[in-house]
């Protein structure tokens, strides 16, 4: 445990744990409301807030914060408005968000695309005093939302259109929900990198819900996974000369391909239970009835 | 509560168009107290419109609704309507528990999002007055097409409502689930609730059914005592598709008027 005595792993642990818990806590909503892809897209976006942070001299970090929320807005306004096209809206926002952000960072005095690398793939050990801050303070904000909130965001994320007629605010929570994403994006962004951060927000809730039958235990059980990889991820970068982000990625790839082998024998036996508490439900074999039961009835 | 013959549901020469095509061309409805009214008429023929129309999901061009006597842009008390939307699926695309599912329908009756223990009970009895109490706990995604209607239904009912309005509730159920619904529905309308149900046909809920309003290209063309049905019509399981070649080439018969 020596690595716990450098101030740098002290300050990528307590940003890589953070990352753990929130991208999990968000990304459940969006693979919820089949909008998997949106943290990638916000990504892309914020590179544009990372060159402008370089070229204006701001704090790269807040700057692709408050880009990235215009950009979740925006992609929140194109799906209320957004006709027949809006995937090509959506196209056309990603990939202006990535050409901006290169255009930008190469315009500034002191950046280059070396510099975007760091934010592209993330940087763990060059996270500084004021990032932790910033980290602390949005990954309180998306824990605070997801977590607060979670009955509220779950129903509109489950069925939209019954959360309105439950008088349910769904157009201020749909607002909330991408700019939550976003926040959590730039949380991410200094751990997994903008490219990579999609990954942790969908991999663990998919790896989770392989073993879960309740939104709660996913929930759970993706944050738990979350935070493992994020960990697991940042001392493997300390031990052996790998890039954290990428190696965070791969163990959460490696824990979805485990927990999937491991559920198919979970399934069979949760079967197995059900047949023996409902013997009538499921019967081993077919029988044909004696009687004709109503649900017999076929129409022709 | 309302006295009986006070109107739950009031529109007035609603008209609502999706894109540039007209699909409601001047609809009244009115929806007294304690009435069970069936909203009938062939696919595209703006039934399910109407209805999103009234809970707010479609906008309207023209006309004015009104729901327990309040106009709906200023009606707050949401709690007093339960919805079934037309699915074929309770799930999301993250597992969820019954009781998950159907707690959201709470949310109108909760404040912030706290349940407390009243709620939680009335979670429990809308899962019992659908008979899938045993299967609370269970994943939404493990079950048959008639349990995800009588999930989505205890959903609505979860709120205690006075008022429900579903779409379409029996598509895709077989005959014995149709028959545990219509039981259902018989219950909460001896209790006093009043319904508005869009069908396709009317099947095991006939004998409940009070009136019946058919649409016909975003026009009411029928409003009174539901159309009793004849001849192969009749028969229990049939499903009234017909393969018309063209439907402009002859009036669109719905197989409820004919």
């Amino acid at each position: 445990m020596d690595f716990l005595d450098y101030a740098f792993m002290q300050r990528a642990l307590l940003a890589a744990v953070l990352v753990g818990i929130t991208a999990p806590a968000i990304g459940i909503y969006l693979v919820q409301r089949r909008q998997a892809l949106m943290g990638d897209g916000i990504g892309h976006v914020a590179m544009t807030g990372v060159g402008l942070g370089f070229l204006l001299s701001w704090s790269p970090v807040w700057m692709a914060t408050i880009v990235s929320i215009l950009g979740a807005v925006l992609m929140e306004l194109i799906r209320w408005f957004g006709r027949t096209r809006g995937d090509i809206a959506l196209a056309m926002l990603f990939y202006g968000g990535m050409a901006g952000g290169v255009m930008f960072i190469n315009l500034a005095p002191t950046g280059s695309n070396a510099n975007l690398t760091s934010y592209l793939f993330g940087s763990l050990s060059t996270v500084s005093e004021s990032d932790v801050t910033a980290i602390c303070v949005l990954a309180a904000f998306v824990v605070l939302v997801t977590l607060g909130l979670r009955r509220q965001l779950f129903a509109v994320s489950q069925d939209e259109e019954f959360a309105r007629v439950t008088g349910l605010p769904v157009r201020a929570l749909n607002l909330l929900t991408a700019i939550t994403a976003a926040v959590t994006v730039t949380v991410a962004m200094r751990v997994v990198g903008l490219l990579l951060v999609s990954a942790l927000m969908v991999v663990p809730v998919a790896a989770a819900q392989q073993l879960t039958r309740s939104f709660a235990a996913t929930f759970a059980v993706a944050v738990a996974i979350g935070v493992a990889v994020t960990l697991g991820g940042t001392i493997t970068s300390y031990y052996q000369d790998v890039p954290p982000g990428a190696t965070i990625v791969l163990l959460t790839i490696g824990a979805f391909v485990v927990l999937t082998a491991l559920a198919a024998p979970l399934a069979r036996r949760r079967a197995r239970a059900l047949a023996t508490a409902h013997p009538a439900g499921d019967p081993a074999e077919c029988a044909i009835p004696a009687t004709r039961a109503a649900g017999d009835e076929v129409g022709v | 509560m309302g006295a009986t013959g006070e109107p739950v549901i009031s529109m007035r020469g609603i008209r609502a168009e999706l894109g540039s095509r007209p699909v409601l061309r001047g609809i009244d409805l009115t929806v007294r107290h304690g009435e069970v009214v069936a909203l009938l008429g062939a696919n595209g023929s703006g039934k399910s419109t109407a209805v999103r129309s009234v809970i707010g999901q479609v906008p309207v061009s023209a006309g004015q609704i009104e729901l327990f006597g309040t106009p709906r842009h200023r009606f707050r008390d949401w709690a007093r309507v339960g919805y079934v939307p037309q699915r074929t699926t309770a799930a999301g695309g993250v597992p969820a528990t019954v009781t998950e599912v159907v707690s959201s329908g709470r949310l109108s009756r909760a404040r912030f999002g706290m349940l407390r223990k009243a709620d939680h009970a009335a979670v429990r009895r809308a899962l019992e007055v659908v008979g899938m109490a045993d299967r609370a706990k269970d994943s939404v995604n493990a079950l048959s097409g008639g349990q995800h209607q009588r999930v989505l239904i205890a959903r609505a009912l979860a709120s205690e409502p006075d008022l429900l309005i579903m779409d379409e509730p029996m598509a895709g159920v077989d005959l014995a689930s149709q028959e545990v619904l219509a039981g259902t529905l018989r219950d909460q309308v001896a209790s006093g609730t009043t319904v508005l149900l869009v069908l396709h046909e009317l099947g095991p809920l006939e004998p409940l059914i009070d009136r019946a309003v058919v649409l016909r290209d975003g026009c009411v063309t029928h409003d009174g005592p539901p159309p009793k049905a004849v001849g192969q019509h009749a028969l229990p399981g049939h499903d009234h598709v017909h393969p018309h070649a063209a439907h402009d080439a002859e009036p669109i018969r719905t197989g409820l008027l004919s």
